[in-house]
């Protein structure tokens, strides 16, 4: 238990510890390219603690949240079909493959040209993106049901729809999660890319804007909002998924300790 | 080639002795043509209501085989199995079955109450009654204090208990088990043994136990099927005579125990021989 509290103290202090190396050291900085870190946490207070909040992050996370969350109802609801529905499989999967290969980025063009510039090029770009993770993830998951549970299912005469909800799908849950951390990572590239075309509003915008116009310090500011994003996103996203697979996390403590 | 072997296999299918189990000349063969693999030659045996009658036979002989022909989770390959004199074909809806892998039978996302809930859904049964059953079946078991925990907070035994009492809650006409005891430790077992009697006297439920255990079947059965030979087939059906109630330790020091386990186990031998 004492361990574990220095750990997580660690864990604190370090990154701590360099943000306040990185604002000592870079204080008295004429780098046109690296400004002190001071003048980039007051460009970070004025650009997006204000007005850009509402009309420039708000904008980019609802894309984030409406992309990512459409992403995973249909990844789950493809891939169930595709890993029960042999025939299906046999038709689609060497394509999804192929498809999944593409960088998710490189479908950003290909949106703009068929959609055009508006939010909803974006959206489909995240959505389209990140289907994949989930969707191969869910695929392989259902596949990994366990046999005797199965049999379970068969001997106890399961409805289709308790198999579905009670057994299929809680016994994906954790590739079905690791999946849609994926997802979210893809999603939240894609966010910015989509971004950086076309378009003045947004994270991604800005970020470009400031780079383009040689502001450095606004350019860092808008890395460490990204940077901050991510983090934070991520561990929403982890706080959720403990508490949904409390029984899976659990269950493989008991294995380690048997 | 074993006409030596007296074989009084039940097949009085008379009126008002009508078999609650009835499995007659059941045979599987897996595969076709030159290639087909006969795992079962022949099995015909009966059970009645309130019995408890167990399948004996050495590791590999097909048992295994037999029980997923019974609960419909492999289609067999001939003859007819019927629950009190109606034939059945797919999964019997009457029929529950206890896996011998408990960690791979009961769900870990669900709580223990849950767990025995999940097979009464389709049942569309009043809520006070599914909580009536689920609570009595726990009871019965004696695992009422660990209706809300996981199965993998529970100990192996734990867990073949709240296996066993989902089965029990399901009410089946049926019980069937499928080397219940063979992944728990000796203390267990005997445990679980009486257990399963005790199921049986207070709640008159009919149970067909599979085991390659020769002194488990022993002094589980009211009758035993010895079953041997590579396609299986039945060797005998024998009556165990036992003073009861048993007990694990009077019971198994009679000397009628050891005779019968000599006798069952010299048969089996005999057959691989």
């Amino acid at each position: 238990m004492k361990r574990h509290a220095f750990n997580l103290a660690l864990a604190v202090a370090t990154p701590l510890l360099l943000v306040v190396v990185w604002y000592g050291t870079s204080s008295s900085s004429t780098n046109a390219f690296f400004p002190p870190l001071r003048q980039i946490l007051s460009r970070f207070a004025d650009l997006w603690l204000f007005e850009h909040f509402t009309s420039d992050i708000l904008p980019s996370l609802g894309n984030l949240v409406v992309g990512f969350v459409s992403a995973v109802v249909l990844g789950v609801a493809l891939g169930f079909v595709l890993a029960t529905v042999p025939l299906l499989r046999a038709m689609f999967e060497p394509s999804l493959h192929l498809l999944r290969g593409i960088p998710p980025v490189a479908l950003v063009p290909i949106l703009i040209t068929l959609v055009g510039f508006g939010n909803e090029m974006r959206i489909s770009s995240i959505m389209i993106a990140a289907v994949f993770p989930t969707m191969i993830a869910t695929i392989d998951g259902i596949r990994a049901v366990d046999s005797g549970l199965k049999d379970v299912c068969t001997v106890y005469q399961l409805s289709k729809r308790d198999r579905l909800l009670s057994v299929y799908l809680p016994s994906a849950g954790p590739q079905i999660a690791a999946g849609m951390q994926v997802s979210l990572l893809v999603a939240f590239i894609v966010m910015i890319a989509s971004e950086m075309m076309g378009t003045a509003q947004g994270i991604g915008a800005m970020t470009l804007l400031a780079q383009q116009t040689f502001m450095a310090a606004d350019m860092w500011a808008g890395i460490l909002l990204l940077g901050l994003i991510g983090f934070l996103s991520n561990l929403l996203f982890d706080l959720i998924k403990n508490r949904v697979l409390s029984w899976y996390i659990g269950s493989k403590k008991m294995e380690k300790v048997s | 080639m074993n006409a030596t072997m007296e074989t009084h296999t039940t097949n009085d299918v008379s009126p008002g002795n009508t078999p609650r189990l009835l499995v007659q000349s059941l045979a599987k063969t897996y595969g076709s043509g030159p290639k087909a693999v006969e795992v079962i030659e022949d099995l015909t045996f009966s059970v009645h209501a309130g019995e408890l009658v167990c399948i004996v036979g050495p590791s590999g002989v097909g048992k295994t085989t037999l029980l997923k022909c019974l609960a419909g989770l492999q289609p067999s390959s001939g003859g007819t199995m019927a629950i009190d004199g109606r034939k059945v074909s797919g999964p019997p809806a009457e029929m529950a079955l206890v896996f011998q892998d408990y960690s791979r039978s009961l769900m870990p996302w669900l709580t223990v109450e849950k767990n025995l809930q999940l097979p009464l859904r389709h049942l569309r049964l009043p809520a006070r009654e599914m909580r009536s059953r689920v609570e009595d079946a726990l009871g019965e078991v004696g695992l009422s204090h660990a209706a809300k925990r996981y199965p993998w907070q529970l100990s192996g035994g734990m867990q073949q208990r709240a296996a066993i009492a989902r089965a029990l809650a399901y009410r089946p006409e049926i019980l069937i088990m499928d080397e219940p005891f063979a992944s728990v430790d000796a203390q267990t077992r005997f445990e679980l043994e009486d257990l399963c009697l005790k199921i049986r006297d207070e709640l008159g439920m009919t149970i067909l136990l599979v085991t390659h255990d020769i002194d488990e079947a022993v002094y589980l059965s009211d009758r035993i099927v010895a079953i041997g030979h590579k396609p299986a087939r039945v060797l005998e059906v024998m009556d165990v005579v036992l003073p009861s109630p048993r007990n694990q330790i009077d019971t198994r020091a009679l000397p009628e125990f050891s005779a019968q386990r000599t006798k069952v186990l010299s048969l089996i031998r005999q057959a691989q021989a």
